[in-house]
């Protein structure tokens, strides 16, 4: 049963929860997957993984890579954390990243849009600096931040590579600097 | 408004009523077991109504923390059972839970049915999360949120309300409206934790908790029980007060994707808007019959989303209606008039139900004058007290609605109508 300490909170994967023990396996090989619905209509992308496809009710699934960039949907940023494992790291970023695959599909409001912390190239959680940079529309890739053997949790941080909007939207009071 | 054939006795519209309402002081602290709150909100209940045990045969409750079972409390208070269910589930549930009392009575379950909701909000298993619950491992679906710090309830809702923010350009001052007007009405409502009025810079200069939310963007946390009694028509007007009839409920309706509803957008929009479809067919009035609503405000930003979806105004203009003064009592459609979950304490929105038999009996209790029969002699005035006001009295009203919460992607709604 994948186990480990991450922030001072225990993490696990239950040996019967198939689904989540192949998600964060992929995750500690830094390989993101998602499961593909097997049926040849159908063929769509789910994320959070899950035990059927939300589109069809297929039950047979592959997972497949998938390219793990995107951009910013919406966020929340807190400032008074609720978890103690997290009092440390406020003020904190929780993204949502719509991936640019699968966007838009099978409808025009559907997508993939993965969670994550906003952590800098290394995988550490971002500083009020780094925090002030994300908004809607920042281009984000994936990083992964190990947790344990068969564990690892996917994080986003600036994609480097792309172009970046000249201001992403950002909540329009600041706090703290931030 | 598309309307139904009711004769064919689906809808049940207007035949069922809620004949008693009743709850324990909203207070932090409250030195009591949920067991002994909830026999205090279920005993004050039947005396509203002038019921006794022997006549209450049902009993439902939820709980999504701390509570306690029915049949503790059945058996506390006299109460013989022939139907009881207590169920998982927070805000929202208290609409939902009527929709099913009135579906047992209908199947001959059982005759008079007491929702109820006891919980020590503050003092025993804190609604905004913090304390032990905080504190507990994560595991399996939990690690695609909580794991991330992505754990409140503020945390799980930000990105709908920020995204609201950028679909639409609303902005923070108009949503802390709905803070500064549930305050006006608080300071009306001896019942109410808070009963300070805030200005708009009270709460856009208050402690930033997870933008977009500040502290007082947030309801409170309280410890209390409430309690209804839902009967068919036919006996509701056997007892003390004057029924408010059901008009319509629906229970918790959800959008797509409920394991994660971000998933499937616009993320701004919120279940209200599948829930408009059930409840207006339902009630057989739309929302221009609406003469005051009680928009579960968890947060600000849950009343205006609410408000938006159902169609009270159009989409994206919920910071206008917030902001326009339309909430306020003495406007064309008060919201919340006890002050709600932002003010007067934190009941997953059973107390926005009590508030609104309370008005459509006239019989709110504000700091107006009672006469000798009890019966309250209201100035409409909404001043506060000290100012010579303290009425929240809504005049000539007939037609409630309530705007039930449990998530962006999750909602009920009860429709009431004068007895």
């Amino acid at each position: 049963m994948p186990q480990g300490e991450y922030l001072g909170m225990t993490l696990t994967v239950l040996d019967l929860d198939q689904e989540n023990l192949a998600y964060f396996q992929h995750c500690a090989d830094h390989d993101f997957h998602l499961q593909q619905c097997a049926d040849p209509d159908c063929g769509l992308i789910r994320y959070p993984p899950g035990t059927a496809c939300p589109w069809c009710s297929q039950r047979e699934f592959n997972w497949v890579p998938v390219d793990a960039r995107g951009e910013v949907h919406s966020y929340g940023e807190v400032h008074h954390a609720i978890q103690p494992a997290f009092r440390e790291r406020a003020p904190y970023m929780i993204l949502l990243v719509e991936l640019d695959t699968q966007s838009g599909v099978p409808t025009e409001h559907e997508a993939l849009r993965v969670a994550g912390n906003l952590v800098d190239a290394d995988g550490n959680f971002a500083t009020p600096d780094l925090v002030k940079q994300v908004g809607i529309g920042s281009r984000m890739r994936m990083v992964f931040a190990d947790v344990a053997e068969g564990l690892a949790l996917p994080h986003w941080t600036l994609d480097e590579d792309a172009e970046q909007p000249d201001a992403p939207w950002r909540y329009p009071q600041e706090v703290n600097g931030v | 408004m598309t309307d139904i054939d009711t004769t064919a006795g689906k809808y049940l519209r207007d035949k069922y009523a809620i004949i008693g309402v009743g709850e324990t002081t909203y207070t932090r602290g409250s030195g009591m077991t949920t067991r002994s709150l909830g026999t205090w909100a279920i005993k004050n209940a039947m005396d509203d109504a002038g019921i006794p045990a022997s006549e209450i045969d049902g009993m439902m409750s939820y709980a999504g923390n701390d509570s306690t079972a029915s049949p503790m409390l059945a058996g506390d208070l006299g109460i013989r059972l022939n139907f009881y269910m207590d169920v998982q589930g927070g805000g929202s549930s208290s609409e939902a839970l009527i929709g099913l009392a009135i579906g047992a009575i209908e199947a001959g379950m059982c005759e008079t049915v007491v929702v109820f909701r006891s919980m020590n909000g503050y003092s025993q298993v804190r609604i905004g999360g913090t304390g032990a619950r905080a504190s507990v491992p994560v595991g399996g679906d939990a690690l695609h949120a909580a794991a991330y710090g992505w754990f409140s309830a503020g945390q799980n809702f930000s990105p709908t309300f920020m995204r609201h923010m950028y679909d639409y350009g609303t902005t923070p001052e108009q949503v802390a409206m709905v803070k500064v007007i549930h305050s006006e009405h608080a300071s009306n409502n001896p019942k109410a934790y808070y009963k300070q009025r805030v200005t708009v810079e009270d709460v856009v200069n208050s402690r930033m908790i997870c933008k977009p939310l500040h502290l007082l963007d947030c309801c409170v946390e309280t410890d209390n029980a409430t309690a209804l009694i839902v009967t068919s028509v036919d006996k509701a007007y056997d007892y003390r007060n004057t029924p408010a009839r059901i008009l319509g409920v629906a229970g918790r309706v959800c959008k797509p994707r409920i394991d994660m509803h971000f998933q499937h957008g616009p993320i701004s929009t919120v279940a209200g808007h599948y829930i408009k479809d059930i409840i207006y067919r339902n009630a057989g009035v739309g929302p221009e019959d609406i003469q005051c609503t009680g928009a579960y405000d968890a947060f600000t930003f849950t009343s205006m989303l609410q408000l938006e979806d159902y169609g009270f105004c159009k989409k994206g203009e919920g910071g206008d209606y917030v902001s326009s003064g339309i909430m306020r009592l003495g406007g064309e459609r008060p919201n919340n008039t006890s002050g709600g979950h932002l003010c007067e304490g934190y009941t997953h929105g059973m107390n926005m139900i009590i508030e609104n038999v309370r008005q459509l009996r006239g019989e709110v209790d504000c700091y107006c004058p009672q006469d000798d029969n009890g019966k309250r002699i209201h100035s409409y005035n909404y001043a506060p007290p000290e100012e010579g006001g303290g009425c929240r009295q809504v005049p000539n009203l007939e037609i409630t609605q309530n705007l039930g919460w449990a998530m962006p992607g999750t909602g009920s709604s009860l429709i009431m109508r004068k007895g």
